[in-house]
């Protein structure tokens, strides 16, 4: 077991490393430059600042450099905001984006995992239609047609929170639902699917041979059975979670760090960029590493192997 | 000894019999063997008519018709056939267990231990079972939860129907571990099903069978999903056990060498009805329908000749969907006539002893002697 | 012996039409109606992309300023005389560009599955065929890209080549297309590799080379055709992400350029209106629903189609 989690968790290390060596790849190659998006520069300015941030060395100095910054967990200066250093950019915006994703995944699992035993136990009557409308409902609203129902809605219409902003707990109940819709429908489909899985193996049958009342063949059989391998999809649901919060941000004015990326990308700051890309990146590697114990970790067959 | 409803601490309420220490010993105690338990009627499993149907989009499969035998206390029977003739339904119909939808018993009465089976409510139906009747699956590897231990599972029934606290119960299950052959129980009640072998867990699962000291073991193919070697040690083990705690034994299997050294009586299941019924002795000395004769002659002999077929009965059993009118032995039977086409036989006499044949042929005014 | 038929039974060999697995799996999915219905949509989608120029009243560049002026300078409503839907505040048919948007959609769904099949299939054939160090690497490749936050690269992607020629390319939508496959390839070839690896050991692959079958029928001809069932799945259930993806782009500005009408792009114009003119988002909102449940359904009706475990169980 040790081995398998030092394994996967070494495998981040090569990853990011491709991962950053492509985006800061791309990221050069294309045509434009950190300094086009302001009023036209004298050619003059735009060589000292290139020369100051190191831009007329050649490509692969420069990835040499901004590495060895990186791994001293120095992010660079940005570009854009050219008096402020990304650390400081990323650390102001971090704990909001954070915040708001553990939010959404709390919210999505505890709907969501319920919603779906709710219909798998009520398999072909009013529960099962209730919960798979509504899990559809949720697979076909992107998040942001969501946000914007939501704000139209619960903001404009009935005034009972905020359009915008991150100020206090009522400003996290919109964006929090709206991040969390598309996860609560994935994860109770499957849990719903699971669990009619489950329902079908011959283990239930013992159970119900033994006299067990029928609470508790679903509770003690069922219900742990059947969410092992809703697990696996903690994985990409968290990674949606991530990269999909940078939207929600977008449209509720969060000042968390996804404003941040969208950006970067057009002005070409570059530090920035490559900061952002790496954080998410490390985010879903790591996370997806975390779920992938936790199944070991839960599922027997695999603990004690 | 008053039944006391109690609550336990997860909220539902267990019947506790309230015991004196010495009764508690007992209770606690499998290795003892008591002596016979109190009998409500003169048969311990009488089923009469039985008929359960699954009703599936392509029709009603008629999975088991009108089917009759019964079991004394104590008494091993054997229920043959091959696969699909219904054996293993008929054993799930007495439990109840038959999934619904899509399956449903149509018609018929299960007396048990004197109660009418099918005339109790759900809550009463499951006090009946894991503690009155067990039941042994086929294949012990997808039957027990992966996902708990062994000892847990194993206790579940004796907390359910005998209301152990956790350390009695505990002390049972290692007693029924060792009852049933397992090495170093008390080191092993933490362990999950995968970290057996499949004897070993087929041995768990009798232990969960006999927990509750059952007076009816359902035996569905208990050895069809092991090794040999291992098969002879779990049927000797189901033997013993059986023998030591007075508990009948319904045994579902294909094989009639099992079914020869274990039963007393066997009945032989074709297409959903018994189609003939006998002490052992009878079944295999003189059996008197051409489909038991088929099946002991497809049994490979130790003075075959080498290099000679296997010899194998023609033909498979009919679909249940429309079962045909007549004897459903009759497409696949040497000695049909026309009478077999037209009207099917039922279950007479042969001899003078309880030895019965569904067979048109074999009736004394028949055409084989 | 008596054979089959003449017992008055239905004899064992009837059975409703042939027993192959295509003809098999599609009566099931006959048999399931949400998968039916999914069906439906996906048939509409494809008629509405597909004839979308025929069947617009407007062009869906085309601006009816005049209706617009006459309207107090405000987008027209449903039920106007020329304007099935209603107008944006340019004056641009709203179902037209809804069309346009279904064209949009549709090109985005097969597409983006067809770049998705050829790289994924090939690559994963190949790793799991031959195995081994090929089979390391490839692995190692995919993930990378499988860490790559998918929505993140493909702007990335579209951002920076935006300028350039190859972003220019169908208004944008090649760069999307390009963006979109890159990033999800991986799941088929996973898929397709999966398979590769379950079928090389199965027996009757050791026949066919006991008999001398050279190993690219044996690929072709075997084992690509027994699993094709699960890649048709992905690919199905594959397409609401590539819409998604695309209704994402065109909403934050950076996917298919103006004036294309992606229902991304017409919802982000819609937002501002969305109290008065509320079709505008509606509208929209509804078709990109619409595609999303019927790839879905569908997808989750093959599945359950294909799926061998459940033949014959019901």
């Amino acid at each position: 077991m040790l081995t398998y989690l030092s394994r996967r968790i070494f495998w981040i290390i090569p990853v990011l490393f491709t991962v950053s060596i492509i985006t800061f790849g791309l990221m050069h190659a294309v045509p434009g430059g950190p300094w086009d998006s302001e009023k036209r520069l004298p050619a003059a300015v735009q060589a000292r600042l290139n020369a100051e941030y190191g831009l007329d060395k050649p490509i692969h100095e420069q990835y040499v450099s901004w590495l060895g910054g990186f791994v001293q967990g120095d992010l660079g200066p940005s570009y854009r905001f050219r008096d402020r250093r990304v650390n400081d950019i990323v650390a102001d915006g971090l704990p909001t984006t954070v915040q708001l994703g553990v939010m959404a995944f709390i919210l999505a699992v505890l709907v969501g995992i319920p919603l779906g035993i709710f219909a798998a136990l009520g398999h072909n009557r009013w529960p099962d239609y209730l919960s798979t409308s509504l899990s559809i409902v949720g697979i076909a609203t992107p998040s942001f047609v969501l946000a914007i129902l939501l704000i139209v809605v619960f903001s404009v219409q009935f005034g009972l929170f905020p359009t915008g902003g991150w100020k206090g707990p009522q400003y996290w109940v919109l964006p929090t639902i709206a991040l969390a819709g598309f996860p609560i429908a994935v994860i109770a489909r499957y849990t719903r699917a699971s669990m009619l899985e489950v329902t079908r193996k011959d283990y239930i049958r013992t159970a119900h041979s033994k006299g067990l009342r029928n609470q508790s063949v679903v509770s003690r059989h069922m219900i742990r059975n059947a969410l092992i391998p809703v697990v696996t999809i903690l994985g990409p649901t968290l990674a949606f979670l991530v990269t999909g919060s940078f939207i929600i941000e977008r449209i509720f004015s969060i000042p968390g760090v996804g404003q941040f990326y969208l950006n970067s990308i057009t002005t070409r700051d570059y530090s920035l960029l490559m900061a952002m890309t790496m954080l998410y990146a490390f985010s879903v590697a790591f996370l997806n590493v975390v779920v992938d114990v936790l199944y070991a970790y839960i599922d027997p067959r695999i603990r004690y192997s | 000894m008053a039944p006391v409803d109690d609550p336990r601490p997860d909220g539902t309420a267990a019947t506790i019999i309230e015991v004196s220490p010495d009764d508690a010993r007992r209770v606690q105690t499998p290795t003892e063997a008591k002596g016979e338990p109190a009998r409500k009627s003169d048969k311990l499993l009488k089923v009469r008519n039985l008929s359960t149907h699954f009703f599936t989009p392509d029709g009603v499969v008629q999975a088991v018709g009108d089917v009759s035998f019964e079991l004394g206390y104590g008494e091993t029977l054997g229920l043959v056939g091959e696969s699909g003739c219904g054996k293993s339904v008929t054993a799930l119909s007495i439990a109840r267990l038959v999934p619904d939808p899509p399956g449903r018993i149509v018609s018929g009465e299960i007396e048990f231990d004197g109660i009418d089976v099918l005339k109790l409510d759900a809550d009463e139906m499951r006090h009946l079972r894991g503690k009155e009747i067990g039941f042994i699956f086929q294949d012990p590897l997808t039957s027990l939860n992966p996902t708990l231990t062994i000892g847990y599972q194993i206790a579940e029934s004796i907390r359910q129907h005998m209301g152990l606290s956790r350390d009695a119960a505990r002390d049972r299950v290692a007693e029924l571990l060792t009852k049933v052959g397992i090495p170093r129980a008390k080191d092993r009640l933490n362990d999950y099903p995968h970290q057996f072998s499949g004897g070993m867990r087929q041995r768990v699962m009798i232990a969960i069978a006999l927990s509750c000291d059952p007076k009816l073991i359902l035996a569905d193919e208990p050895t069809t999903a092991l090794d040999v070697t291992i098969q002879a040690q779990i049927l000797e083990l189901i033997q013993r056990l059986s023998d030591e705690f007075h508990t009948a034994v319904l045994l579902i299997t294909h094989d009639l060498g099992i079914a020869a050294g274990m039963c007393d009586r066997v009945n032989v299941m074709y297409a959903g009805r018994i189609v003939e019924t006998g002490t052992v002795d009878e079944l295999f000395e003189n059996p008197r329908m051409p489909y038991s004769w088929g099946l002991l002659d497809s049994l490979p002999r130790l003075d075959d000749v080498r290099g000679d077929r296997l010899r194998t009965i023609e033909g498979l059993p009919p679909l249940l969907i429309h079962p045909p009118d007549a004897c459903r032995f009759e497409p696949r039977c040497r000695f049909a006539r026309d009478v077999c086409r037209q009207d099917e036989p039922e279950l007479t006499q042969r001899g003078d002893s309880a030895h019965f044949a569904r067979c048109w042929a074999t009736q004394p005014d028949g055409w084989i002697p | 012996m008596a054979t089959q038929v003449a017992v008055q039974g239905r004899p064992i060999e009837a059975r409703r039409g042939g027993a192959g697995l295509w003809s098999d799996a599609w009566s099931r999915l006959r048999k399931n109606r949400l998968a039916l219905l999914g069906l439906v949509l996906v048939f509409l989608l494809l008629f509405a992309g597909i004839l979308g120029p025929i069947l617009a009243p407007w062009p869906y560049q085309v601006q009816d300023l005049p209706a617009v002026f006459a309207n107090g300078n405000r987008p027209l409503h449903p039920g106007a005389p020329n304007h099935l839907l209603g107008t944006d505040n340019l004056g641009r048919d709203l179902f037209s560009r809804l069309l346009d948007g279904a064209r949009i959609s549709v090109s985005v769904a097969f597409v983006v599955q067809f770049v998705i099949l050829l790289i994924g299939v090939p690559i994963g054939a190949l790793a799991g065929w031959f195995g081994g160090r090929l089979d390391n690497l490839l692995m190692r490749f995919t993930d990378v890209i499988y860490a790559f936050p998918d929505l993140l690269f493909i702007i990335l992607l579209s951002v920076a080549f935006r300028e350039t020629v190859f972003g220019q390319a169908l208004d944008g939508l090649f760069l999307v297309f390009v963006a979109i496959g890159i990033t999800s390839w991986v799941t088929v070839a996973r898929l397709v590799r999966g398979q590769m690896l379950s079928l090389k050991e199965t027996e009757f692959v050791e026949a066919a080379r006991a008999i001398g079958v050279s190993d690219r029928k044996i690929v072709t001809k075997h084992l690509l055709p027994n699993g094709i069932g699960p890649i048709i799945v992905a690919v199905t259930l594959g397409i609401p992400g590539a819409i998604l993806a695309e209704a994402t782009l065109a909403y934050i500005g950076v996917g298919v350029q103006p004036p294309r009408a992606s229902w991304g792009s017409l919802i982000a114009e819609g937002q501002k209106y969305i109290r008065s003119e509320p079709h505008l988002v509606l509208f929209p909102a509804i078709f990109i629903a619409l595609a999303l449940i019927g790839f879905t359904f569908l997808g989750d009706g093959l599945r359950d189609a294909l799926d061998p475990k459940l033949k014959g169980k019901q």
